[in-house]
Order: structure tokens, then C-alpha cells, then sequence
């Protein structure tokens, strides 16, 4: 009882960096409708320049700060320069936009910061908690992550700007005509994703150690979150992301032959099972047609 | 009277197709324009022309500014609301919601939330609706609700296309009844697009006949209810 009461916690604590990712990526699929695959290196790149910050001799919390701050506007740039002029293009351009980003940033990564293993502090440290069920870093990543949506989720219900913000994905041309400015909303929905998958970064480097390639398997629950969730519900997407990180760390715990070894595979299972039964998702809607 | 709006030579296309063939129109301060035509006259395309959600060219001049080259949010920001075919309605948003976005582009939340009153009192289903997801509003509601939301913008220029589309006998009577009181009480202009002819030269004091993309006849509703010709074409008796 103790141990899953143990693996749960600490599901819900990787979880909710998987729920962060998935929220990314619903972000931008909700403004442009294509999944974000650079989504995880982009935060990579964050939490790189986070780490520069903190060794430059930074306070922790400055560094958060200003990597969230650098992190918007970099979203809102890629968007402004290399997504505008690809409003209308065909999936399969974004698709490989998307991935020489990926491969962009990466490198990027790379080259400046080499790509030898780094650690990264926790401002929470990793003493135990409640008994030894958590440790500190794992239960700041999970303050952390409520804590955001909490803010998210006001920013969307009560202010004007988050009225706005849905108003451009649910129905563009609708926007347009009460005057909303959409591209902006797009450029904006770019911001906050990028800003979201920095915080995440943050939180996940102190415990898989940062490195170029950190995000790529992150990325990929966080996808699964997305799907497991619905990919047009934010709310459903934080939800996927925990179910992924808690099935996950279950799994690996009392199912023998997954053990370490096969743990992303259940990841991407789900996605595929997700989408061959409820391709909507457990929480988003399935879009009816009128005919 | 004075034009508030008027196009000069407006030509606008769907990719190769021309649907405007260079149209000439006006719309007067606080008065009432209505297009008339058949399907594919290109009605529906002026006022989108209008907007700028179509590529167009030619000369319009609003409020004394041209706004040819303007984006639909500019043209917006200058005071045309637009209640568009399919009324446009944010359905996953509440009726509230839809109401607020009408008003996105002012401020002064005491002011917004007092419009929202006065709407109501125009419209009180929507009132009671209040909270409700605007897509499980009935055809007539959203209908009320599109002509609100435009309303909140407190336009100086409304443009309705078909807004008796699709809906019952008493509530197309009901709204127009309100464009009825809207335009003895304020100074906003309409613009109206109508397949119910007799209806919209009720309300209006000027008319367009448009065929093919060209205006065809242009005067006063009088002018048509007595042309034996094109009574019988428009108005059907």
C-alpha cells in the first residue's frame, strides 16, 4: 500500500511536467492547428539559457524569471518570422519546419552549451517529505505546475486578453469581425506555450540532468498527455498528462516485464490506442458538422 | 443626408472567378440600405468586400477614410459590425462571453456592462441564456444574439446578411421590429442584404438591385413597388 501510494506521488510529480508539455502543445495546436514537434527542444534551449543565467551568478528565482520572460518573446518571434508566412501552407510544410526547428535547436544546444551532462539546481532541494513518499523537488514540481495553471486558467476565464485568445482559436474569422486581432492571438498562443515548456524544463533538469536531447523523451508523454486527453482541451491535456505519468510510473513498478526498459513504449501505445478508440480524446470534443 | 459609406468601381474575386464587377453604391448617416438579388448576385460577397475578408479593389470610403486596403480587425476598429451569413457566433463560448467579444475592441467595463443591459432588454431570452453555451441556442436566439454582439461594438455602420435566414415567421418579426426601433432611435446606419424583399424595403430608404455582380437598379423602395416589372420580379405579386 505504501509503495503505491509512493509511485502514484511521484507519477503525479513527473506527470505534471508531462502535463506542462501537453499543454504546450495545445496551446499552438489550438492557435494553428499542427503539433508542435520542436516543442521540446525549444524548452530545452530554455532551460539552457536558465542554467547560463544561474552560472553567471543569477539568484535562482531571477533566472526562472527572466528564462520565462526570454522564452515568451523567443515564441513570439519564431511565430512572427518563420510561422506567418506559413498561415496557409499545407500540413506538410509545418511539419518540416517543425522538425528543422527540432534540429535547429538541438544543435543550437549543442554547439553553444556542448553536449556533456549538466546538472541543474532545484530551488527545492531533495530532502524527504511527507515521510518518504516525495521529495522536495517533486513536490515543487508539482506546486509549480498547479500553481501555473491556476494562474493559466485565470488568465483565460477572467481577463479580456484570454477572452480574446479563445475567441481567435475557436472561430478566426468570428474574431476578426469583433476586431480581435488574431495574428497577434497566434503570436501570443506561441508565447505562452514557449514560456510553459521553459518552465518545465526548469522543473525536469534537476531530475534527468540537462543535456541536448533532455526533452525528447519528454516530449513524447507529453504528446501522449495531449492525446490521452483531447488535443482541444487544455484541461483535458494537464489531466492526460498526469494519468501518462502516474500509468507510467505504475507500470514500471508491478507490471515485471516493463520494468525501466519499456517504459516509453507504453507511451506510445496509449497514443495510438487513444486514437484508434477515442480519437477525441477523454476530454475533448468531438467536432460535429453541420451538413 | 450625408454618405457614410460610399464604393466606388468595387470589384472583389474568389481566386480566378469575379464576383463584383465594379459596383457602385452609397449608404446614408443613419439611414438604411438594402441589396436585393438573386442567389450568386454577389450580395453576400459585397458586404464580406466591405470587410476585407475578400481580396477586392476599387474605392470605399467610410466616415470620410478610404478603407480599401484596410484588414477586417481595422475596418472593424473603425465601426462596421458585421452579422454575418451563419451569424458567426462563438459556439463553445457563453452567451456572455459572445456579448463581451462584441465589445473586445472598447473599454470602460461600466459601459460595456450597461450595453449588455440594454441588449437584454432588446433581446430577453438572451438574458436568460445569460451563462448558457451559445451553441445550444436555437436558430432565432443566435440569430438575436449575432445582431447584440454587433451592437456592442455600438457601430456607427451595421452590415446584416440575411438576417430572416432560416428562422420563424414571429422572430424574424421580432428582430426586425428592434432594426426598426435601433434605426428611429439611433444614428447607426444599416446595410442590409435580404431575400425577403418586401420585409427589408419596409425598413429600408434606399435599395440596390444587383445581378451578376453589377447594380442594376438603384432608388428609393417606392420606385420599385411601383415598377410594374420589377415588383413583380422582387416582390412577387
Amino acid at each position: 500500500m505504501e509503495l503505491l501510494l509512493q509511485q502514484i506521488l511521484s507519477g503525479l510529480a513527473t506527470g505534471a511536467i508531462y502535463a506542462c508539455m501537453a499543454l504546450a502543445v495545445v496551446m499552438i495546436y489550438q492557435s494553428i492547428g499542427h503539433l508542435n514537434f520542436a516543442q521540446g527542444e525549444m524548452a530545452t534551449f530554455s532551460t539552457f539559457v536558465a542554467w547560463q543565467l544561474i552560472t553567471w551568478g543569477f539568484p535562482y528565482w531571477a533566472a526562472f524569471a527572466l528564462t520565462v520572460a526570454l522564452s515568451f518573446a523567443g515564441g513570439v518571434l519564431i511565430e512572427r518570422v518563420v510561422f506567418r508566412p506559413l498561415k496557409d501552407a499545407p500540413a506538410l510544410s509545418h511539419i518540416v519546419v517543425f522538425i528543422g526547428l527540432l534540429a535547429i535547436f538541438n544543435n543550437a544546444s549543442g554547439f553553444v552549451w556542448d553536449f556533456t551532462i549538466k546538472t541543474f539546481p532545484s530551488p527545492f532541494g531533495q530532502g524527504p517529505m511527507f515521510g518518504a513518499f516525495l521529495n522536495m523537488h517533486q513536490a515543487g514540481m508539482i506546486a509549480c505546475t498547479l500553481g501555473m495553471l491556476v494562474l493559466l486558467y485565470l488568465f483565460f476565464s477572467r481577463t479580456r486578453l484570454g477572452l480574446s485568445l479563445r475567441a481567435a482559436a475557436a472561430n478566426p474569422e468570428s474574431a476578426r469581425l469583433v476586431g480581435v486581432r488574431v495574428g497577434w492571438m497566434i503570436a501570443l498562443g506561441w508565447g505562452l506555450a514557449s514560456a510553459i515548456g521553459a518552465v518545465a524544463g526548469m522543473l525536469i533538469a534537476p531530475v534527468v540532468f540537462l543535456e541536448p536531447n533532455m526533452m525528447l523523451g519528454v516530449l513524447l508523454y507529453g504528446f501522449a498527455g495531449a492525446v490521452v486527453g483531447g488535443l482541444t482541451s487544455p484541461i483535458g491535456a494537464v489531466a492526460g498528462g498526469l494519468i501518462v505519468g502516474v500509468m507510467e510510473n505504475l507500470a514500471g513498478t508491478y507490471v515485471p516485464v516493463v520494468g525501466s526498459e519499456l517504459k516509453l513504449t507504453i507511451a506510445l501505445s496509449l497514443i495510438i490506442l487513444i486514437l484508434i478508440f477515442k480519437p477525441s480524446g477523454l476530454f475533448g470534443k468531438t467536432l460535429a458538422k453541420r451538413v | 443626408m450625408t454618405a457614410l459609406l460610399s464604393v466606388h468601381g468595387l470589384t472583389a474575386s474568389y481566386g480566378e472567378g469575379q464576383v463584383l464587377a465594379g459596383l457602385d453604391f452609397e449608404v446614408q448617416r443613419g439611414g438604411v440600405t438594402v441589396l436585393l438579388g438573386a442567389n450568386g448576385a454577389g450580395k453576400t460577397t459585397t458586404l464580406r468586400a466591405i470587410c476585407g475578408m475578400v481580396r477586392r479593389e476599387g474605392s470605399i470610403i467610410f466616415d470620410g477614410k478610404p478603407i480599401q486596403n484596410l484588414s477586417t480587425e481595422g475596418v472593424v476598429r473603425l465601426g462596421v459590425a458585421h452579422v454575418p451569413d451563419g451569424r458567426g457566433t462563438f459556439t463553445q463560448l457563453t452567451v456572455d462571453e459572445n456579448l463581451q467579444l462584441g465589445a473586445i475592441t472598447r473599454r470602460g467595463r461600466k459601459e460595456i456592462e450597461h450595453d449588455i443591459e440594454r441588449c437584454f432588454g432588446y433581446f430577453p431570452v438572451l438574458k436568460e441564456r445569460r451563462s448558457q453555451q451559445a451553441g445550444t441556442l436555437s436558430g432565432g436566439e443566435q440569430q438575436m444574439l449575432a445582431v447584440a454582439r454587433a451592437l456592442m461594438l455600438r457601430p456607427k455602420l451595421m452590415l446584416l446578411d440575411e438576417p430572416s435566414f432560416g428562422l420563424a415567421p414571429m422572430i424574424v418579426k421580432q428582430i426586425f421590429d428592434i432594426f426598426r426601433t435601433l434605426n428611429a432611435s439611433t444614428s447607426m446606419s444599416m446595410l442590409i442584404v435580404e431575400q425577403n424583399a418586401a420585409l427589408a424595403l419596409e425598413l429600408a430608404d434606399h435599395a440596390y438591385l444587383l445581378e451578376t455582380g453589377r447594380v442594376v437598379f438603384a432608388g428609393r423602395p417606392d420606385d420599385i413597388r411601383n415598377d410594374p416589372a420589377l415588383r413583380r420580379s422582387y416582390l412577387g405579386y
